[in-house]
């Protein structure tokens, strides 16, 4: 399948597209923040506490009179950065370690898969919350414990396509050939390994974003004043029925990032998988 | 059980990567020396790592967790007195997600491609793409706040009152129960279309069954048998899914456990609530196996 066709097949869903954009945005807003927020997302201002959506504060205020939008907006970076860090990095471990527990096997394989089985049976976000909470509540310690909660998922994809790409015709003819090892996982395994590790990372990082949006909200992310979608829901809980607009669009926010991150997976999968040719 | 030996060298060595000194964190701040030298000997971080972990261990062995810091409550008997609330906040999660997931996918596979396909499939990616924590919130909201229709947070045991036990955990099962469901009515669709598409559903057809029953007897009952498995497993998501719905619902359970262990520094509770789930989730692989052998007759012949 030429790159050329799972694009078409890619930009041909109105959704997919939609979702491309909207992901887009979202990563526009993050970069541009300093510009585009109205206000000091961190300074208080007491004389605004809790004010409704207005004209100057076109989504309201918060507890101590901080304008929700501008929170908004630089809450974006935190994030997209725990969405796209943690499993850049979770990617960037599993392609040499699923490389070599793969192709040459042996007793590293055997370790990773001892270990990755182990920490499977521990639910993803309990895994996050456990190590945030013994390593200490801050955000690169968020991404960290989502990084190594993803982790396995990944080194037991990377390993399993590569056990399934090594019996490939064009691999043993490469072999016959006089291709050294190294060379073929190289010229030859490596390529073919990345599709479905993109598909996977796609859903991983929705389950990042919800899963950064989740710590902070427990306090373990994000430390305040620093905006974050998670923490300003934790923020607005208790004044849920003075200021409901506190509540409303952090979350709206973080369901719609995660939507379009979940539709551009799917269509990744789409075009991708050669089973659907 | 080799994977459960492993579990238990990570949840152990979880404590080794607390900043600095282990017995001065736990003596907290104002613990001075004396204090910490007697954490030292009371815990045994005196000793060699392996040793350590040997006592640790033995103890688990014999269901000693330690105690809770905070409370002085053993932490098996807070897990105990804790569980049963999370498994029932679960298994009416897991009710709302079979009862809305099921039917859907299988109207959206008899409907392939048609609108109410498209609808249901939107539907259960928000279902699947919505934070649990922040519908949580709107359902709070709107049915406690607003029309004041159910209580906002709180609960009362089963045997208390069965009624307000109802009403309480209705609106946290519905918030639990929705992204469970997006899973199955995917999963269920996926069945069905494969089924709806086999040889045996083409044959029943073909001797004029009424559509009806090709749908739900032919193809519906071969489909169910991928469901069942994937409900036993997404049973052990629901249990870490609940870590945040307890704690908007202020519901007193495994998850809330978990939280308050992490505010009050209780390091054995922590521990000692990762290892629970872990032993639940690979029980409930164990179950959806046996399940799966069951509901294949091919399987056991």
């Amino acid at each position: 399948m030429t790159d050329a066709r799972a694009l078409r097949k890619f930009v041909r869903r109105p959704m997919v597209v939609a979702a491309a954009g909207i992901v887009g945005a979202f990563l526009l807003v993050a970069l541009a923040a300093p510009q585009l927020a109205p206000f000091d997302p961190v300074a208080p201002n007491l004389l605004a506490m809790r004010k409704p959506p207005s004209a100057v504060h076109r989504l309201g205020t918060d507890e101590v009179g901080r304008d929700v939008l501008s929170r908004l907006i630089w809450g974006a970076r935190a994030s997209l950065l725990a969405g796209v860090i943690p499993v850049s990095v979770a990617v960037a471990v599993s392609i040499p370690l699923g490389l070599l527990s793969g192709y040459t096997g042996g007793w590293l394989d055997g370790v990773i898969m001892r270990v990755t089985d182990a920490m499977l049976s521990i639910p993803f976000l309990i895994v996050a919350i456990a190590l945030a909470a013994f390593l200490g509540p801050s955000l690169t310690n968020a991404m960290l414990a989502i990084g190594i909660a993803a982790l396995p998922t990944f080194l037991r994809l990377a390993r399993g396509t590569v056990l399934a790409i090594k019996t490939e015709d064009y691999v043993e003819a490469a072999r016959a050939l006089g291709c050294s090892r190294p060379r073929v996982a190289a010229r030859h395994i490596l390529p073919n390994m990345l599709p479905p590790l993109l598909v996977q990372s796609s859903i991983t990082v929705a389950a990042a974003i919800i899963a950064e949006a989740s710590l902070s909200f427990l306090g373990l992310g994000q430390q305040p004043p620093a905006p974050s979608w998670g923490s300003m829901l934790n923020a607005a809980q208790r004044y849920l029925s003075q200021a409901p607009w506190m509540a409303l669009y952090p979350g709206l926010a973080i369901f719609c990032i995660v939507m379009a991150v979940n539709v551009l997976g799917d269509g990744l999968r789409d075009a991708l998988d050669p089973r659907q040719q | 059980m080799p994977t459960l030996a492993i579990v238990s060298v990570l949840i152990f060595s979880l404590q080794k990567l607390l900043p600095g000194d282990a017995a001065t964190a736990l003596a907290g701040e104002e613990g001075d020396s004396a204090v910490v030298a007697a954490i030292r000997t009371k815990y045994h971080l005196d000793r060699p790592v392996a040793v350590q972990y040997g006592i640790w261990i033995g103890k688990v062995l014999r269901g000693d967790f330690g105690e809770s810091l905070r409370s002085r409550i053993p932490v098996a008997e807070l897990i105990a007195s804790k569980l049963p609330v999370t498994l029932e906040l679960a298994t009416c999660s897991m009710l709302v997600a079979l009862a809305l997931g099921v039917p859907a996918g299988v109207l959206s596979a008899t409907r392939q491609g048609r609108p109410l396909d498209l609808a249901a499939n939107f539907v259960a990616l928000s279902g699947l793409s919505v934070p649990h924590f922040w519908l949580g919130i709107m359902l709070i909201l709107l049915f406690a706040v607003q029309l004041g229709w159910l209580p906002a947070s709180g609960y009362v045991a089963p045997w208390d009152d069965l009624g307000r036990n109802l009403t309480t955990i209705l609106l946290p099962s519905v918030v639990l129960g929705t992204g469970v469901a997006g899973v199955m009515m995917r999963h269920a669709r996926s069945a069905m279309l494969q089924t709806l598409g086999a040889d045996y559903v083409r044959t029943a057809r073909a001797k004029s069954v009424p559509e009806r029953l090709v749908v739900l007897k032919h193809a519906l009952r071969n489909a169910l048998i991928p469901v069942i498995t994937l409900g036993a497993i997404e049973f052990g998501r629901l249990l870490s899914g609940a870590v945040l719905t307890e704690q908007i619902f202020a519901i007193p359970g495994f998850g809330k456990l978990l939280v308050d262990g992490v505010f009050n520094r209780d390091y054995a509770v922590v521990q000692a609530v990762v290892l629970v789930s872990a032993i639940c989730y690979l029980l409930l692989n164990l179950l959806a196996d046996i399940l799966y052998f069951l509901a294949d007759p091919r399987l056991r012949s």
